[in-house]
């Protein structure tokens, strides 16, 4: 029968661990027998890491399509032609969506919750294809657990499936609940920047960015419509938002407009004009060198301020995966700890507090196996920092106003930088 | 099935009281099921009774434990006739429960399954569309053939259901009920064709799935919706975007004819001349053959457009191949930007966006490179998302950009990922072979990792010198001679055998070693791998026909080897050799021709991208991401040659939507108003609330009266809103005032990739033109075409601060430097810079710009461990002020505005970087838009090219240089059309005159030792409260001048460096706070005129915040 196998996007969904236990399994359709992850598992021993899976696999029958996210694979199984970044999108959905429902998207977590999750998943997908992923919408339909309501359910045989039937979804404004009321009413907005850069030996920038994103936790009643200002809109290259922000308003004025969902969300998501020279807060002088004879080899990383805006430089965290032939560290650290790992050999080194009187300086010596040849690269130094207050681009909020209710809210905006992807080159 | 009327007993009575009807049937049926399916399955039992139990608390209880079997992939199919009973439960969360049951089981127990199915048809008239919904939603999951006459009922009620979420529920279904029973395919189509009418922003998405899977083929019942599809689309959820997005895609490849040129001419694969001819070519054929695009056509790629914004990964890749096979070629580029940007998601996402550009960049080179940083590879990432990278930085690499590319492989050889080190390596081999200025710097950087520790390096290093000396027969028998000599070391087969095939293809050029290598072999062929004792013959073979008087008995005793190899393959070639090359009686015709058999030039292998033939598959699908056709995949089909009748898309009212060719650069597009809450759904629902919320929303106010309009749903609909489509098409035409406005901040917004385009597009005439021109363009002259394509080329990555003089220092350092720093540090250096660097610098100062980015590489190169050098920050904050050139009153309708890009001018570094907009507000199109005479005379402006054509409305952004010689006195000179002549004039604000300058502090200080006693000016000034941060003095003092800030230890001093532009005479600035509103603002240049100038901007700035 011709056209018979017409296909849904999403036909089951497996989670598996990294032991390789499959601990949740839904069909929107017909079941898929477990025998086809063969495939993915003969793909994940070969894998070094996790992250080394090719997140498309193909086998006779069937396409595998999986994410990996909290050490957990979520596995979607797929029959006919589908774009691949419409199921990896949609299953990090259900991975921020357990994240956002439970705090954290681990095993032991969806196991815990196993009956919520799996009411969820009958919600976000209709016979495969993706039905209610708006967090707001979902929370209406499935109450997100708290201590108190599980205890009381257990005595009352209450439930976490809401009464009330959604809203939202029938509106053209499916991310916003109806009558929603607040005593308080607030909203903050957090304005992250992550610089990502990769620094060469000498300390010379080889690439540099500035990604940020703004976070906005928005608790106000009735119906607000919210518009947001910058002062220096220009510094602002790409950017992408939620589906709340009136897009014509900001290709004509360059401001945020929008009728926010309730609670947290991301209001956008922005690039800095790359003709901006990123300011790179901290230098690293660094010496890591192994000895071609001895077995052994030497590490000295001081970490001091550069353009730090005025700000104190806090967080710092150096990360070295060091070459899998070293054995033992043997280092003094004249601020903060370290710890290295002999499994997984990463050495990291919390600092804390950025000290410019002070700076931080780790060093003393690497035991290298014996017999084992110098290792030929020098590993990388990844950095983690943050520095509170400022805005590395420079960007700032002007204005926020708020037409459509009555009340006057209570308004903030905060800044962070951090490092992103902040790799030294050795 | 004693269950059965039991239940519907209950099904019946369950309006009455529930839980004291429940009990007493429960218990009968539970017992009579119980016998059917108890037996082996004890362990469920508790499970059991707790469902049959009476209190809703256990039945949930119960109902948890079960769905938490299926979870796990357990069975609880047992469980059927307990759990179906439940199905008309009060309480919602069981009652969903048992759903989830029912949709996973039903298949199995046909019979059992059918006694919900009366639940099921009462729910779907429930007065509550939600229970409608889902009423529906779970009875077409029930996969039970039996109740599809009954699907198909409830699927035609619910199309016409008067909730929208209900009919979107019923698009869902029609997929689900084709799948179970594709005989319904007719009726199906039917409901499909009465679903695609519908205007809800709900049911369009699901409505086209169903159409992608049910008939994909019946393009004619998109025609009439094909306009409303396409204007809904900014406000469907975004999964239905995705879906309407590819089916569009098809649609029009069917529906429009190409807009791309005949013959290609737009062909980026001809690498060389990306940067000057291929825009005169296309501007020479657009300008021969106007193409005019199906109004239709661009109204998808204009509303197709804002969704490179979301948030969704998937929408922004469908809008991005939606333009690769749908625009024309140079407005595919708009997409670089949103896919680079996804490459900062997830390890996934970026895995598959990674894979889409590698096809894309091997075509259009040009729309990636001026992002190839953002691919710089990390030691963090994931295997296979390096690899990517690299494809895609190895199809990036040009004659320009490849010293950086190399730079960077450089470092990759050494990762510790052993795997990725010989991709590296390939790649390196695939640059070598593609650009031939590198080879054999390539090459020698490949033999010197010959030496490398590890064997894979080494292998792979040896298989691509292997092809590269193929490519390059010439003398290179130097490095035959090393890999001779290295030879003994390398265990790799592969390795081995590619030395050997080496060694026997050139033996004539090492006649002494090959037979010693062949001796070595003799001794050692039995311990060989298969293919290496291939190679072994083959060179045995070889040297007897070259050198048969030395190796004569060391052939034979190989082919005596050979004949007893457990290999079979290698027994067949041994006698095959044999029988070519000895000759003997038997042997035949070939004999004589052994030697033109075996040692005919090979054709040299072509090294290209493993993704060369990937664009057979539409971008952005499974198919093109397996390389592999998959199930389902649907041919993206070609244009038509001929359009097809257009009007079919019409809709009652024949009224186009106005379009125009793009003639002139980029034509604005009328605002598609689109009301961003557009639909009808949103005024019904949210009604007063939301009136609120839109009343500010000016814009959108006349076309959501027209949408509200058709509201009333008479069959004035598609009039009306063809006649919003109107009004706001042509409000967006009479307002090109405020257009005006709105095209400099999008100027602002691409401002980089549009001044880079100017410039390539006027840089090649610039050169031509000097001849006549005779103000004394001397410079201008002089450049070549090579020199103003270097300069473009810096264009893309410079930062306004690179300087003229200091970039030249530097670069004379470095050239110093390298060698030995390079040399001494012993390591595998695969460039000696000076050998190719691509881009001759002129030793005139004038003209070096070389991009910042190759500078401060460069500098890495040679600074080993001295302290990082401070780099100097630009934040060219502060809005660009526009300055109007010429009002449309005085220009006949022609109106011009400027702005200072501050950037450095493309044509002469001695000018300023002027930017025009030139308006159309006239209601004709105006010609020949140029410069005409200049006043003083001698006035050295560089022109814009004649912009030909501007059409009404129209606007356009043209680029000028224009040498002030360090005066602000202005700039008059005659803009022309075809008709008339304006007299205007630039008159250049003093901080305009400068170039920010990088500078250390310890050097601002000595530079500023020198310049004292008359070349100082200074005065002390009153500030703003409100400016007294470093960030607010910055920004202030950036806002007045073009000037670079130089980092600074002290809290209290604020330093700025630059250059004046003309003459580079060093302009020094600092203010030092005193107390709270006082500051003391110092400048030190010889310029003294300039020094009293700025100082009056920058106190009169300082002083405001």
């Amino acid at each position: 029968m011709l056209g018979f196998f017409v296909g849904e996007m999403i036909h089951s969904l497996f989670l598996i661990n990294l032991s390789g236990d499959i601990f949740l399994e839904k069909h929107w359709k017909s079941v898929v027998g477990r025998s086809v992850l063969d495939y993915f598992f003969e793909a994940k021993e070969k894998a070094v890491n996790p992250e080394d899976v090719a997140p498309v696999l193909q086998t006779p029958h069937h396409y595998l399509i999986s994410i990996y996210r909290g050490k957990i694979f979520f596995l979607a199984v797929i029959q006919t032609e589908v774009p691949p970044l419409f199921v990896i999108e949609f299953l990090h959905r259900v991975a921020d969506t357990f994240q956002d429902y439970f705090g954290e998207c681990s095993e032991n977590v969806i196991k815990d919750n196993l009956v919520i999750v799996y009411e969820l998943l009958e919600e976000m997908l209709d016979n495969g294809f993706p039905l209610a992923t708006e967090s707001n919408v979902l929370k209406e339909m499935i109450r997100p657990p708290t201590i108190l309501r599980s205890v009381v359910n257990t005595l009352t045989g209450g439930t976490n499936v809401g009464d009330m039937l959604p809203t939202g979804q029938l509106s053209n404004i499916p991310w916003r609940r109806a009558g929603v009321k607040y005593t308080n009413n607030e909203a903050y907005f957090d304005v992250i920047e992550e610089i990502d850069a990769i620094l060469d030996k000498s300390g010379t920038t080889v690439f540099a960015e500035i990604q940020g994103v703004i976070e906005a936790c928005v608790k106000l009643t009735g119906m607000p419509d919210l518009t947001l200002s910058f002062m220096n809109p220009r510094l602002l290259d790409d950017v992408s938002f939620h589906p709340c922000v009136r897009f014509k308003r900001w290709e004509s004025e360059r401001v945020l407009s929008f009728i926010p969902p309730d609670g947290n969300f991301t209001l956008m998501t922005y690039h800095v004009s790359s003709q901006n020279l990123v300011a790179i807060p901290i230098y690293v002088k660094q010496n890591i060198s192994f000895f071609e004879t001895g077995s052994c080899g030497r590490l000295d990383i001081t970490i001091g301020p550069k353009q730090t805006m005025g700000k104190t430089v806090e967080g710092l965290m150096v990360t070295v995966p060091m070459p899998k032939a070293v054995l033992s560290v043997n280092l003094t650290a004249s601020q903060g700890n370290f710890t290295y790992d002999l499994a997984t050999k990463v050495l990291v080194w919390d600092i804390g507090k950025l000290n410019p009187q002070k700076l931080p300086n780790l060093k003393g010596s690497l035991s290298v196996q014996a017999g084992a040849p110098k290792p030929e690269e020098n590993p990388a130094l990844n950095i983690n920092l943050k520095i509170q207050q400022v805005a590395i681009s420079g960007l700032k909020v002007n204005r926020l106003d708020m037409y459509g209710e009555k009340y006057k809210p209570f308004k903030g905006v905060k800044y962070v930088t951090k490092a992103g992807k902040f790799q030294v080159r050795t | 099935m004693s269950t059965g009327p039991l239940y519907n007993d209950q099904g019946g009575a369950d309006t009455a009281v529930e839980a004291g009807q429940e009990s007493t049937p429960t218990t009968s049926s539970a017992g009579a099921a119980f016998g059917l399916f108890s037996t082996d399955f004890k362990k469920n039992e508790d499970l059991k009774e707790m469902l049959e139990s009476n209190k809703e608390s256990l039945k949930l209880e119960a109902m948890k434990r079960v769905v938490g079997l299926i979870a796990k992939g357990k069975t609880a199919s047992e469980l059927f006739p307990a759990v179906v009973k439940n199905v008309a439960s009060k309480n919602i969360e069981l009652k969903k429960l048992v759903y989830v049951y029912l949709v996973r089981y039903a298949e199995e127990q046909q019979d059992l399954a059918l006694l919900s199915i009366s639940t099921f048809q009462r729910a779907l008239k429930d007065p509550n569309q939600f229970i409608r919904a889902s009423a529906l939603r779970v009875l077409s999951s029930i996969r039970v053939p039996i109740i599809v006459p009954i699907m198909m009922l409830a699927i035609k009620e619910a199309a016409s259901d008067m909730s929208p979420y209900v009919r979107k529920t019923s698009a869902h279904a029609i997929q689900k009920l084709y799948s179970l029973d594709p005989e319904q395919k007719e009726q199906l189509i039917e409901v499909i064709e009465k679903l695609l009418k519908d205007k809800s922003t709900l049911v369009a998405g699901s409505v086209v799935v169903a159409f992608e899977e049910v008939c994909p083929d019946r393009i004619d019942l998109i025609h009439k919706n094909y306009r409303k599809l396409c204007n809904l689309l900014v406000d469907v959820e975004e999964w239905g975007q995705v879906v309407i997005i590819s089916m569009l895609t098809r649609y029009a490849r069917t529906q429009f004819i190409s807009p791309w040129k005949e013959g290609a001419a737009f062909d980026e694969n001809s690498e060389k001349t990306f940067y000057d001819s291929d825009h005169e070519e296309k501007k020479d054929q657009t300008e021969a053959k106007p193409y005019i695009m199906d109004p239709d056509h661009r109204l998808l790629l204009r509303n197709t457009k804002p969704l490179l914004q979301s948030r969704n990964t998937a929408v922004v890749m469908s809008v991005a191949q939606l333009y690769w096979h749908l625009a024309p070629k140079q407005e595919v580029s708009i997409v670089t930007k949103s896919l680079v940007r996804l490459l900062r998601s997830h390890r996934e996402v970026q895995y598959i966006v990674l894979q889409n550009i590698a096809t894309m960049s091997i075509q259009r080179k040009g729309m990636f490179e001026p992002f190839m940083k953002s691919f710089y590879v990390r030691s963090t990432d994931a295997t296979h998302i390096k690899t990517l990278k690299l494809e895609i930085l190895t199809n990036l690499a040009n004659e320009a950009n490849i010293s950086t590319i190399l730079r960077e492989f450089q470092t990759y050889v050494k990762s510790q990922d052993k795997a990725f080190a010989a991709a590296t390596i390939q790649a390196i081999g695939r640059c070598a072979t593609n650009i031939s200025e590198v080879t054999d710097t390539c090459l020698n950087g490949l033999v010197l990792l010959l030496s490398n520790r590890d064997e894979t390096v080494v292998a792979e290093s040896v298989v691509v010198i292997k092809k590269l000396l193929q490519t390059q027969p010439t003398q290179h028998s130097e490095i035959i001679k090393h890999m001779a000599k290295i030879f003994d070391n390398i265990t790799v087969p592969m390795a081995r055998a590619s030395i050997l095939w080496l060694m026997g293809e050139y033996c004539e050029k090492v006649p002494k070693i090959a037979p010693d290598v062949l001796r070595k072999m003799a001794k050692s062929f039995t311990t060989e791998e298969d293919i290496v004792k291939l190679q072994i013959v083959n060179l045995a073979a070889k040297l007897y026909l070259t050198n048969s008087k030395q190796t004569k008995l060391l052939t034979q005793y190989i082919l005596n080897l050979g004949k007893y190899d457990q290999n079979y393959d290698i027994r067949d070639r041994t006698r095959f050799i044999r029988q070519l090359i000895v000759p003997s009686e038997k042997s035949g015709a070939l004999n004589k021709y052994a030697r033109r058999i075996l040692l005919a030039p090979k054709p040299a292998p072509v090294l290209e991208s493993a993704f060369k033939d990937r664009d057979r598959y539409q971008l952005g699908t499974l198919s093109h991401s397996l390389n592999t056709k998959a199930t389902g995949y649907q041919e993206l089909p070609d244009w038509p040659s001929e359009a097809p009748d257009q009007s079919v898309r019409n809709v009652e009212v024949i009224e186009p939507v106005k379009e125009w060719a793009p003639l002139v650069g980029k034509v604005k597009q009328p605002k598609s108003d689109q009301k961003f809450y557009s639909d009808e759904e949103d005024e019904k629902e949210e009604g007063g609330s939301e009136s609120s919320g839109s009343e500010d929303d000016s814009s959108s106010s006349s076309s959501s009266s027209g949408s509200s309009s058709e509201e009333s749903g008479s069959e004035s609909d598609e009039e009306s809103s063809e006649a919003s489509e109107k009004t706001s098409s042509d409000s967006g035409k009479s307002s090109s005032e405020s257009e005006e406005s709105s095209s400099e901040s999008d100027s602002e917004q691409n401002k980089k990739n549009k001044t880079k385009k100017v410039a390539q597009k006027r840089s090649k005439p610039a050169a031509v033109n000097s001849d006549s021109d005779k103000n004394g363009n001397g410079p201008v002259a002089d450049a070549t075409s090579e020199e103003s394509s270097s300069s473009s080329e810096s264009d893309s990555e410079e930062d306004s601060d690179s300087d003229a003089p200091t970039v030249q220092k530097k670069k004379n350092d470095v050239k110093s430097k390298p060698k030995e720093g390079v040399k001494s540090k012993k390591e595998v250096s695969l460039l000696d810079l000076d050998d190719f660097s691509p881009a001759p610098v002129n030793n005139t100062p004038k003209s070096a710009f070389v991009s910042s980015s190759l500078l401060s590489d460069l500098e890495g190169l040679s600074l080993s461990n001295v302290s990082p050098t401070i780099q100097v920050n630009t934040p060219s904050f502060g809005p660009i002020k526009t300055h109007e050139l010429l009002h449309h009153m005085t220009g006949k309708g022609l109106s011009a505005k400027y702005h200072f890009p501050r950037q450095p001018c493309l044509y002469q570094p001695s000018m300023v970087a002027v930017q025009v907009i030139l308006t159309n507000s006239s209601d004709h199109s105006l010609e020949e838009i140029h410069i005409g005479s200049r006043n003083p005379a001698n006035l050295n402006i560089h022109c814009f090219n004649t912009v030909e054509r501007l059409e009404p409305g129209a606007s356009v952004t043209v680029s000028m240089g224009i040498d002030f010689s360090d005066s602000t006195q202005a700039a008059n000179f005659q803009l022309c059309t075809k008709e008339d002549q304006f007299n205007v004039s630039i008159q250049p604000a003093v901080g305009e005159l400068l170039m920010p300058s990088t500078m250390t502090e310890q050097d601002f200080c000595k530079e500023q030792g020198k310049l004292l006693g008359m070349n100082e000016t200074s005065k002390t000034i009153t500030m703003a409260t409100a400016t007294t941060s470093r960030q607010a003095v910055n920004k202030q003092v950036l806002s007045v001048a073009n000037i670079g800030v130089v980092s600074c230890g002290l809290d209290n001093i604020h330093r700025f460096a630059g250059r004046t532009v003309s003459s580079g005479a060093l302009v020094l600035l600092s203010v030092e706070m005193k107390e709270t509103s006082c500051g003391l603002l110092t400048i030190n240049t010889e310029k003294s005129v300039m020094a009293s100038m700025l100082l009056r901007d920058l106190t009169h700035a300082l002083a405001q915040s």
